[in-house]
């Protein structure tokens, strides 16, 4: 049918939202980071870069972001071949492996709380065992190593779900003829995994790789949970500025920072994981 | 009957246990959550702590009686349910569009959409804030889901957009070759089959909104939902509190991932395109 | 009375032209398959009379009635799918009805027609099934019947029987063809099968590359190919094709055999035979035999004739190896001749 004006008309309602609520804010937090009192500077970022918590508040995240996400792809990845290879239960292993998809940051802090806390069940089971003798202070404000080891226990265990759900939904896509030539070829399991189905797996590789990494550099709610203001992230940062400092100028350099860092790992992303078009299927 | 391969039989019962191993480490601290929920508030701050659970309602009943929880509740709720509401009404029809049609701008569109995965979308709410006191939507329910949809939009249009592809086109033009409108063939065919679809990725939005906590703590003060409350206290509110707060969060996202596990794998698969 | 008149008609697709100013009249309940391979034309030119495209160019008249910018729905046609599109939602009673509820029919004429229809299809024992729970038979048969409820002026069909296995489709077939006559509708079918279109069709039109090479009846088709592309791609095996020489009015030289032709000025132009009008005889094209493949009723000879590969069907009993040399005679009247530069047929 000779509509051609209704694919618009059914696209202006996002696209009015988007322009409102996605494009328009972004140019405000830009303009907001950039300008005093009308004028362009880069005196916020100056503000930003010469508090003493601004190096450390980098450093975490990008620490926390490497050891994250690489330990997740490599638990994604088992998990997503250990399903595929089960032939009874595997919609139950898949329900139980995805649950924590459904949970918060804020919520998955407070499990590992539970756990890590003074009188949590991690002492207990020492205590049990007779390793400790009392309760152990774990997440204290000097225990930098502890809080920075419960939170990437709590990250990895709260979002390696996405990816894994990514990861399965990407195997689903690929023709299992493929491997049976591979096998049919004379390569080992481990060869078929290597030389079949990871290079086939490329694009849902750099989607889950994408998002999971620029949702590690808003790492927030967790990192609150568990260590309260002793670990500072970028993203605490832009709201300890935005709130407790007042300073929206410098909160909007933070969010600036955290968009540069973003988008400069999708691109290494989208180059390092680069799926030419003529080797799509 | 022929014997299984010894061999075969011992990769099957590594696999299994593996299996079990990673299931344990994903329920085993969701498990100890529930074991401090259901306990009494003396028992949660007592040590060493009990594996099994007392069943003693105390810590819930304290986290719901503290003041402004169940207000908290209520905006969470309302909140999650307008982001729903309105990332399906905004993403539903984009999503067919772009199943349906090819139109100039359709890539533009598409790296629109994708553009919004490479950006930190909670920070939305700092210029948001300042906005929403001049309109006059600060601190308000709507404002803060208008932000939660923009988090919700984009899975929404990617997901119904699946949803639609998986639907033949075929379908449609028979029953326009069958005496129906567009909208008529939408109403009859279309939509009863993409309606649970529809429901499981309504249901996404409704998670993301719920679970949201930067957002939702910058852009309200009165009107806080439980995840803006459980972040502001947690200097200050004692273990049971936390703990109660954080099985009530979990709960309903337990409930909605299995609500729409089925869902989960097809709507990523093709949103991944 | 539904005469049926395409003008001119064009469709674009950006820069590919999917049809070039076509133009074709289909008598009241004439059966016309459109034939051709996949990309020549033949399903757009069935969707844009069904509404389901808009022509770029040109009129598509029904009933003396313009319908080209009608949606599909004021058309008065019916149409069968490729992939049945059975709405899987809904029972096959549903089904079959859907068109009839949308006209506001009263229930007494819906349940008429349905049960009328089933029985025709005999599908009368289905009514209360899902598409799921059907065969792509059984799915084909619903589709069929859902169209025929409508009692439209012109059915539609693009490649009904492609998804069904060989037997199936064989069966199909002739039941179509024995529903759509007693039916009294205009039926226009798409096809990439030459069997199907010669058994099904009153009239043929072959398709190539965005145009309509020969409209005629399927024997006329067959004898008589308008163009060197309709010979090539009718028939199974299809023509044989042989340069020829002319060497006086009339008088033709092939392989070095002579052979009386077209008076045309040409010097060049092409010898066409089919496989099964040849003969063994002292006289003829000389051929030595490359493969031997025994079908049954026949043999099947592929020979090389000056150069050419060359087709032969020949008496089962016929004793040839490869390697062997024979001589191939055309049958009297059946040689056909084609244009070298335009490529169609020259009248002998």
């Amino acid at each position: 049918m000779g509509s051609t004006r209704l694919p618009y008309l059914l696209l202006l309602p996002s696209v009015l939202f988007l322009g409102v609520f996605f494009l328009y804010p972004f140019a405000l937090v830009a303009w907001e980071a950039f300008n005093r009192d009308g004028t362009p500077t880069l005196a916020h970022f100056q503000t930003m870069a010469s508090h003493w918590k601004f190096g450390t508040a980098l450093t975490n995240t990008l620490l926390l972001a490497a050891v994250v996400v690489p330990i997740q792809l490599g638990l994604a990845l088992a998990m997503a071949v250990l399903v595929t290879r089960m032939t009874r239960g595997r919609d139950m292993a898949l329900y139980v492996f995805t649950i924590p998809l459904g949970i918060s940051d804020l919520a998955a802090g407070i499990i590992w709380l539970a756990i890590f806390e003074q009188t949590g069940f991690l002492n207990s089971m020492l205590q049990a065992v007779g390793a400790v003798d009392g309760p152990r202070i774990w997440l204290g404000y000097q225990d930098k190593a502890t809080i920075f080891l419960a939170v990437v226990l709590a990250e990895v265990w709260r979002a390696t779900a996405i990816m894994l759900v990514i990861l399965v939904a990407g195997m689903g896509l690929i023709p299992k003829e493929y491997k049976e030539a591979a096998e049919v070829f004379g390569a080992s399991p481990w060869q078929r995994f290597t030389r079949v189905t990871l290079p086939l797996l490329r694009p849902s590789l750099q989607t889950a790789l994408i998002l999971r990494t620029i949702l590690a550099l808003e790492v927030f709610a967790v990192v609150s949970a568990l260590g309260g203001t002793n670990l500072p992230v970028l993203m605490s940062e832009t709201y300890v500025w935005q709130f407790d400092l007042q300073d929206r100028h410098v909160a909007a350099a933070y969010a600036m920072v955290i968009l540069g860092i973003s988008i400069a790992f999708t691109l290494i992303i989208l180059r390092v994981l680069h799926v030419p078009k003529e080797a799509r299927t | 009957m022929t014997r299984e391969p010894a061999h075969r039989r011992r990769a099957r019962q590594l696999t299994m246990a593996l299996v079990i191993l990673l299931g344990a480490w994903v329920l085993v601290p969701i498990y100890l959550l529930v074991v401090n929920s259901l306990s009494s508030p003396a028992e949660v701050n007592g040590f060493p702590k009990s594996f099994v659970p007392s069943f003693d309602t105390g810590s819930l009943g304290f986290f719901l009686g503290f003041a402004g929880v169940t207000r908290a509740l209520l905006n969470s709720v309302l909140v999650a349910a307008l982001t729903m509401v309105l990332s399906i009404g905004l993403g539903a029809p984009a999503g067919y569009a772009l199943s349906r049609f090819e139109f100039p701008g359709k890539s533009s569109y598409r790296l629109l959409v994708l553009m919004t995965r490479a950006f930190p979308l909670p920070l939305l709410a700092l210029p948001l804030a300042v906005l929403f006191i001049r309109t006059g939507l600060d601190d308000s329910i709507l404002g803060l889901a208008l932000v939660h949809t923009s988090l919700a939009l984009p899975f929404a249009i990617l997901i119904t957009y699946s949803l639609f592809s998986g639907i033949p086109l075929e379908l449609e033009e028979a029953a326009w070759t069958l005496g129906c409108t567009r909208l008529q063939a939408f109403r009859k065919v279309i939509l009863p089959l993409v309606l649970p679809g529809i429901t499981a990725s309504a249901i996404f939005a409704f998670v993301i909104s719920w679970n949201e906590v930067f957002a939702a703590s910058v852009l309200t003060i009165q009107n806080r939902t439980l995840t803006a409350f459980l972040l502001q206290s947690l200097d200050v509110s004692p273990m049971p509190l936390k703990f109660a707060g954080g099985f009530v969060l979990v709960l309903p996202a337990l409930i909605f991932i299995f609500a729409v596990r089925r869902y989960l794998f097809a709507m990523w698969g093709i949103a991944n395109r | 009375m539904a005469v049926i008149e395409i003008k001119s008609v064009a469709k674009s697709f950006g820069s590919f032209t999917a049809l070039h100013s076509v133009d074709l009249a289909i008598a009241d309940r004439e059966f016309m398959v459109l034939l051709g391979a996949s990309g020549c034309g033949k399903t757009t030119l069935l969707r844009m009379i069904a509404g389901l495209e808009t022509p770029s160019e040109g009129e598509i008249w029904i009933g003396g009635r313009r319908v080209d910018h009608l949606p599909p729905r004021e058309r008065g046609i019916a149409m069968v799918f490729q992939n049945y599109a059975v709405f899987p939602h809904l029972t096959v009673y549903e089904n079959i009805a859907f068109g009839l509820r949308m006209k506001k029919l009263p229930q007494a004429e819906v349940d008429r027609r349905v049960t009328r229809t089933a029985e025709l299809m005999h599908i009368e024992q289905l009514l209360k099934r899902y598409s799921g729970q059907l065969s792509g038979g059984q799915r084909q048969r619903v589709a069929v019947a859902r169209a025929l409820a409508m009692e439209p002026d012109v059915i539609l069909m693009d490649e009904p029987l492609s998804n069904l296995d060989a037997l199936l489709r064989l069966e199909m077939r002739a039941e179509l063809k024995g529903v759509l006559a007693a039916s009294k509708t205009t039926t226009i079918y798409v096809t990439h099968d030459q069997v199907e279109a010669m058994s099904l069709a009153d009239r043929i039109s072959v398709m190539h590359q965005g145009r309509i090479i020969q409209s005629a009846s399927p024997i006329e088709v067959y004898r008589d190919p308008a163009a060197r592309f309709v010979g090539s791609f009718i028939g199974n095996p299809p023509m044989n094709f042989l340069p020829a020489r002319r060497v006086g009015p009339g008088d033709w030289q092939v392989a070095g055999l002579a052979l009386s032709g077209p008076s045309t000025d040409a010097d060049e132009a092409d010898f066409a035979i089919r496989p099964e009008d040849l003969s063994l005889a002292d006289a003829g094209l000389p051929a030595e035999v490359r493969v031997v493949e025994p079908l049954g009723p026949h043999v099947l000879v592929t020979c090389d004739v000056a150069g050419h590969a060359f087709r032969a069907i020949l008496d089962n009993e016929t004793r040839a190896a490869p390697g062997d040399r024979l001589s191939l005679a055309p049958l009297p009247g059946r040689a056909r001749w084609f244009d070298r530069t335009t490529q169609r047929a020259l009248s002998a």
